[in-house]
């Protein structure tokens, strides 16, 4: 690893104005799972580590407006076993359990995670499916942008220089409705996904037929995505096979994943399928739960 | 760029002189003379380096040392008191929860802290904790039987 300066800021303000100082030389670190580790490889040489460990008021998950807000230094073991978050929207809790292993849970935080921007993480996709905010601060202010608006490539956000993440916001899903995260993975369980997906299904009041579903998908592209095309398939169907088929072809043509040792380009595309249709049908089946009220 | 920072280690406070790129595990390794705590993969996936952070387990080998600024680290060297080993360990021995060893001071702190947070865990709780700790030659089944005869024997 390279030498480099490291900052401990006490405040945000003072985080911001290091950040200012540094310009494009400075990387922000908080659990430094994702950071540490590509410092290591060489793959990133900054002059000037921020620690935000020291800043106040970052690490607590609130319900505001029927959504749940999770500050950026939450970490994915403290999402994960949160009892606001388990009763509240259960999916991102078993979201943040799924991710590497215990250990690495206890160190890497929510907006870490989201700055990281590898499109192989879990957690972007349910919170893409759910409609996720993110919380922005800089010298010009703060910001908030969708996470459709936020990823841009492999490993690139619309944070500019001088930036950080705060938060995430989340609402929580409308009544007659339901979620679900699927990882596929073939390897070990502590992997990233060959396919992730997420789900969501509203119902119409008929408690049947789909209002609204969303689809989000991970490691099967630069970012994770919204299979938009599939989703417009589902607007007033009913659960069936032909629907499931239908919408799973759909997914596949809006995927574009990479060729590596968790799976060809061929196979990913075709495991989306599959996989969307177990995750639809999982979400359908929650959000009838929700609509029967025995949820 | 140096840094000095102050760690409790297994309940002792030092004072460290490191290079702000120093991995928690080299400082404790080369720093600290603990060589317990082993650089298996190097990147967080194979549990070897496992040490507790203010109790929480976590992967030495990718927390710089200034990260531990502050506070409390155990390794697998502040487990036995005096000359009786912890509880976890001696289930390791008894029911030949390792073979060539050099996982086993991973594996032997993951399990304690396992059975810190859940005194007496199924075997499913135990495999979910476990699975970021990997062993190359005697398998897991031992390893399970240890932790279980450990928190039976811990039972008070």
């Amino acid at each position: 690893m390279n030498a480099f300066e490291y900052r401990v800021p006490r405040a945000l303000d003072e985080a911001l104005t290091v950040l200012r100082e540094y310009g494009e030389d400075a990387r922000v670190v908080a659990g430094g799972t994702a950071l540490v580790t590509m410092m290591r490889q060489q793959l990133v040489r900054p002059g000037c580590l921020v620690s935000l460990r020291d800043v106040q008021g970052l690490d607590r998950i609130e319900a505001v407006n029927g959504a749940l807000r999770l500050g950026a230094l939450v970490t994915h073991r403290e999402a994960e076993v949160s009892l606001l978050v388990r009763e509240r929207l259960p999916v991102l809790a078993e979201t943040f359990r799924r991710v590497a292993t215990i250990r690495i849970r206890h160190m890497a935080t929510v907006g870490g995670a989201l700055a990281h921007a590898d499109p192989n993480q879990d957690p972007p996709v349910t919170l893409l499916a759910l409609g996720a905010r993110v919380e922005i601060r800089g010298a010009g202010g703060r910001r908030e942008l969708s996470l459709g608006e936020f990823f841009r490539d492999y490993y690139e956000t619309a944070l500019v220089p001088g930036e950080l993440v705060t938060a995430v916001t989340v609402p929580l899903l409308s009544a007659s409705s339901g979620a679900t995260f699927l990882k596929f993975l073939p390897r070990s369980a502590d992997d990233y996904a060959t396919v992730a997906v997420a789900a969501t299904v509203a119902l119409e009041p008929d408690g049947e037929r789909c209002r609204e579903a969303r689809i989000a998908l991970g490691s099967v592209g630069v970012t994770p995505l919204r299979a938009r095309v599939a989703e417009a398939l589902l607007s007033g169907q009913r659960l069936g096979e032909s629907v499931l088929r239908a919408v799973g072809e759909a997914a596949k043509g809006e995927v574009d994943p990479l060729s590596d040792h968790r799976g060809s380009a061929e196979y990913k595309r075709e495991m989306t399928a599959v996989m969307v249709g177990r995750a639809l049908t999982q979400a359908w089946e929650a959000a009838r739960r929700s609509a029967r009220g025995t949820l | 760029m140096t840094r000095v920072i102050r760690l409790t280690v297994n309940g002792t406070s030092h004072d460290v002189e490191v290079p702000t790129y120093r991995t928690l595990l080299d400082c404790l390794r080369y720093d600290l003379g603990l060589t317990g705590s082993k650089e298996g993969c190097g990147v967080g996936v194979c549990g070897a380096c496992t040490v507790l952070l203010d109790g929480k387990m976590i992967s030495s080998c990718i927390a710089l040392a200034v990260f531990a600024d502050g506070r409390a680290v155990t390794t697998v060297e502040g487990l036995a008191e005096d000359e009786r080993l912890h509880p976890v360990q001696q289930a390791f021995v008894d029911s030949g929860g390792f073979q060539c060893g050099i996982c086993t001071p991973g594996q032997v702190v993951s399990a304690k802290a396992l059975l810190d947070a859940i005194p007496n865990p199924s075997d499913a709780e135990t495999r979910e904790w476990m699975l970021g700790n990997l062993c190359r030659c005697t398998g897991y089944y031992k390893i399970i039987e240890s932790i279980r005869a450990a928190a039976q024997r811990s039972r008070p």
